[in-house]
């Protein structure tokens, strides 16, 4: 069967269960668009490149499925970078694919070229560029099994017009002859047995032990084996921003968030703990603060599918490379094994009662507003937790409402928190939610957003009218960049220098409503539940909510960046009760 | 003079557009000066062997190693203990020679087995094959005669025969 490059491309990714793209045609990708026409993925046409790889990366995250992006050459691509960064970041799978010059012009600065695999050799997990029309269904193959196997991420394939344009043989690789075309890709998944037996040990072992958990959980769909190694072992856990909803908030044994912004009580826990058994997280300086006194007086055993992780930052005791959930599963059977051989885990009774201890203590907090008062934005957010239909996916942006948004909300499921954490993208939620969404059309999806966020990629709420993809966004509105902000208040004397933009402009409402979407503006606490409940009610449009609250309120606790961890800033009302952090 | 502590990095990637690119930009990236570097098809067709040398402490050279494996295109990568490996390097030189002084630097390259490449009216072009401390030797006692152009070609090594290299990963057996 005789295809042309661009029939075989669409063929492929049909093929390899693509059920929807989203991008922008141009140019030298129109050769890929014809085709597309007849054939059963759908196409989100997207208002700037970005939007469709963000889409892809909010799609990606809530589905386990790669997301898929197709844009054109030159501006095009160099716009879709930011999502590629994002993606590789974070590990999220994803397969991009951009037009290329045609190959006799590629290197003569054409119209719209672009050095494209040079610009994301950097930020992508493997690139390509497709030099025949032959190739194109083993590189397609490629790009999906490099996007999701090992540490999963973004992969873009490059494709020249005239190989879109030019006609091949039909043909579909095996599995085998992918993997056999790639002879320098072997990722690991199972652990090292003696590894997984010291790791054991080392559990049963220690006195002060806590599960470091990280987004490699969820990206190896490890959350109901994390749950039975933490419930065998009545050990803490700590999810980072990545692995949120990778173990219920509700769950006694949670601790919340460590780092930065985390709670007290999972930062102080890893400060003080004797093991940390690190799976799939990376020692990210959001995290450790500053490296040389974290943790110190603890063991490391580290589970990470990539071997790079592996004493990165901290050196660990017992290293594991595998993938989370195979590896979890050993471990599990292993202490089994040994508590069956008449082995006793040392008892962890009095640590489990300090750490209650500091979650009595050292709740998140806030001031309620005084009557008359701006509203408050973790009010805002406790309300749009409470009333949000079960199951709701919560997207992010970057910054104050992020972490407010991790902090406040209560994950019970993997898989419904989606933002932007490696990279910490602003103008990554609406787009991501819009991804989310269509891949699960059924969920309620709320993004949360910052009024300086939104305004980076605001247009893509116009796809989502126009496509019909009800999300729902909530601005924080402060009519500032409200990170840059708290660090000037804290760290640069209340010097504020460009971080104001403005009460007035745009006009949120009329905005969202020139775009197609349902506009609320929220002023006061008691109009915060009714326009939330109105929101939800809404399923046949989008919906914005500008929620104008106070610029004052500073994300608590904080560790400042280059800080130890045992030098976190409390709120304010309960910074006398340092002294029980011991 | 203290020579730099080095480590010889012999990787086998496959012959493709880009590879040495890849390589090059990884360094690049993760802060890592290459001091030296040969690329040329190896053993197996489709197959090219970068030699590498750096000059970096053990743990992140750990990392940098980790780091090429996880590029698509890197197949193998040895680590070569200077001890038990074989190392060359080429060296072209076109030095000034006179009448006064031409018959020195002959002299010299004969006593380092070099060859005379070419000759003319106030130069010679030398050449020397060898380990790449000869050729730092050789090179010190050219320049006093007035060194015109010089090329190195970076450095090649091999282990040697019978003896284990110091450690050699291929995917999927590290960590």
């Amino acid at each position: 069967m005789k295809l042309t490059g661009a029939q075989a491309l669409i063929k492929a990714l049909e093929l390899e269960n693509v059920e929807v793209m989203f991008g922008l045609p141009g140019g030298c990708i129109l050769p890929a668009y014809d085709p597309l026409l007849d054939s059963s993925i759908r196409h989100v046409l997207v208002r700037h490149e970005q939007g469709a790889g963000h889409m892809a990366e909010g799609y990606a995250h809530v589905t386990g499925r790669p997301g898929v992006a197709m844009v054109t050459s030159g501006p095009a691509a160099t716009n879709m970078v930011t999502p590629l960064c994002d993606a590789f970041m974070d590990s999220i799978p994803m397969v991009c694919i951009t037009g290329q010059v045609p190959t006799g012009a590629i290197g003569t600065d054409a119209f719209q070229e672009c050095d494209t695999v040079g610009i994301t050799r950097s930020v992508t997990k493997h690139n390509e560029l497709v030099m025949r029309a032959e190739d194109i269904p083993l590189v397609v193959r490629q790009a999906f099994y490099i996007a999701t196997t090992g540490r999963p991420g973004p992969v873009l394939i490059d494709v020249p017009k005239d190989v879109l344009q030019n006609s091949m043989e039909w043909y579909w690789p095996t599995d085998a002859e992918v993997v056999e075309s790639l002879p320098g890709y072997r990722p690991t998944t199972k652990g090292h047995p003696k590894m997984i037996k010291e790791a054991a040990r080392l559990i049963l072992e220690s006195e002060r032990p806590v599960l470091y958990v990280g987004g490699g959980i969820l990206k190896a769909r490890a959350a109901d084996v994390l749950r039975e190694l933490a419930e065998l072992t009545q050990i803490p856990v700590v999810t980072t921003l990545m692995a949120r909803g990778a173990f219920p908030d509700s769950h006694p044994l949670n601790l919340g968030m460590p780092g930065m912004h985390g709670t007290a009580t999972a930062t102080t826990a890893l400060q003080k703990s004797d093991l940390l058994i690190t799976l799939g997280a990376r020692f990210d300086d959001r995290i450790t603060g500053k490296v040389s006194t974290f943790a110190p007086d603890a063991k490391i055993i580290h589970v990470d599918i990539d071997p790079a992780e592996q004493g990165k930052v901290r050196r660990p005791d017992v290293p594991i490379v595998g993938d989370c959930r195979v590896v979890i599963e050993e471990i599990v059977r292993a202490i089994k094994d040994l508590l069956a051989a008449g082995e006793h885990q040392v008892d962890i009774a009095q640590w489990r009662s300090r750490v209650s201890g500091w979650q009595e203590q050292f709740p998140l907090t806030y001031e309620q507003s005084e009557p008359g008062e701006a509203l408050k934005p973790q009010y805002c957010l406790e309300q749009l937790r409470d009333l949000a239909p079960e199951g709701t996916i919560l997207v992010a942006g970057v910054g104050q409402h992020q972490m407010w948004s991790s902090q406040y909300w209560k994950f019970e499921e993997p898989y419904t928190w989606v933002n932007s954490g490696g990279l910490g993208t602003m103008g990554f939620s609406v787009p991501a939610a819009i991804g989310a969404k269509v891949g699960h059309p059924d969920k309620t999806v709320w993004a949360i957003d910052g009024d300086g966020c939104f305004q980076m990629t605001a247009q893509e709420l116009v796809t989502a009218s126009v496509e019909r993809i009800p999300i729902k966004v909530a601005i924080l509105n402060n009519s500032y960049l409200g990170m840059v902000r708290q660090w000037q208040e804290m760290f640069y004397e209340e010097r504020y220098s460009e971080v104001y933009l403005s009460p007035e402009v745009p006009d949120f409402v009329k905005w969202a409503e020139a775009m197609g979407c349902v506009g609320i503006r929220v002023e006061s606490p008691e109009e915060v539940a009714p326009a939330i409940e109105k929101a939800n009610a809404i399923n046949d449009r989008p919906v914005v909510i500008d929620f104008r609250v106070d610029a004052r309120e500073k994300v608590f606790p904080m560790v400042p960046a280059g800080f130890s961890n045992d030098d976190l800033l409390l709120p304010p009302s309960q910074a006398e009760q340092r002294k029980f952090l011991a | 003079m203290s020579r730099p502590q080095h480590h010889i990095l012999s990787v086998l990637v496959e012959n493709r557009p880009g590879v040495l690119a890849r390589v090059a930009s990884l360094f690049a990236r993760r802060g890592f000066n290459i001091f030296s570097l040969a690329v040329a098809p190896a053993e197996d067709e489709g197959m090219s062997r970068i030699t590498i040398v750096v000059d970096v402490e053990r743990t992140p050279l750990e990392q940098i190693v980790k780091q090429l494996f996880k590029l698509v295109d890197v197949i193998k990568i040895s680590e070569l203990d200077p001890r038990q490996s074989v190392e060359r390097e080429l060296l072209l030189a076109t030095v000034r020679a006179d009448a006064s002084s031409r018959g020195q630097v002959v002299e010299l390259v004969q006593i380092f087995e070099g060859k005379i490449v070419a000759v003319g009216q106030d130069s010679v072009m030398v050449s020397l094959e060898g380990h790449p401390d000869k050729l730092d030797d050789f090179e010190d006692l050219l320049r006093p005669f007035g060194m015109v152009e010089l090329q190195r070609t970076g450095r090649v090594a091999l282990p040697k025969l019978g003896r284990d290299v110091r450690s050699s990963a291929v995917k999927g057996n590290i960590g």
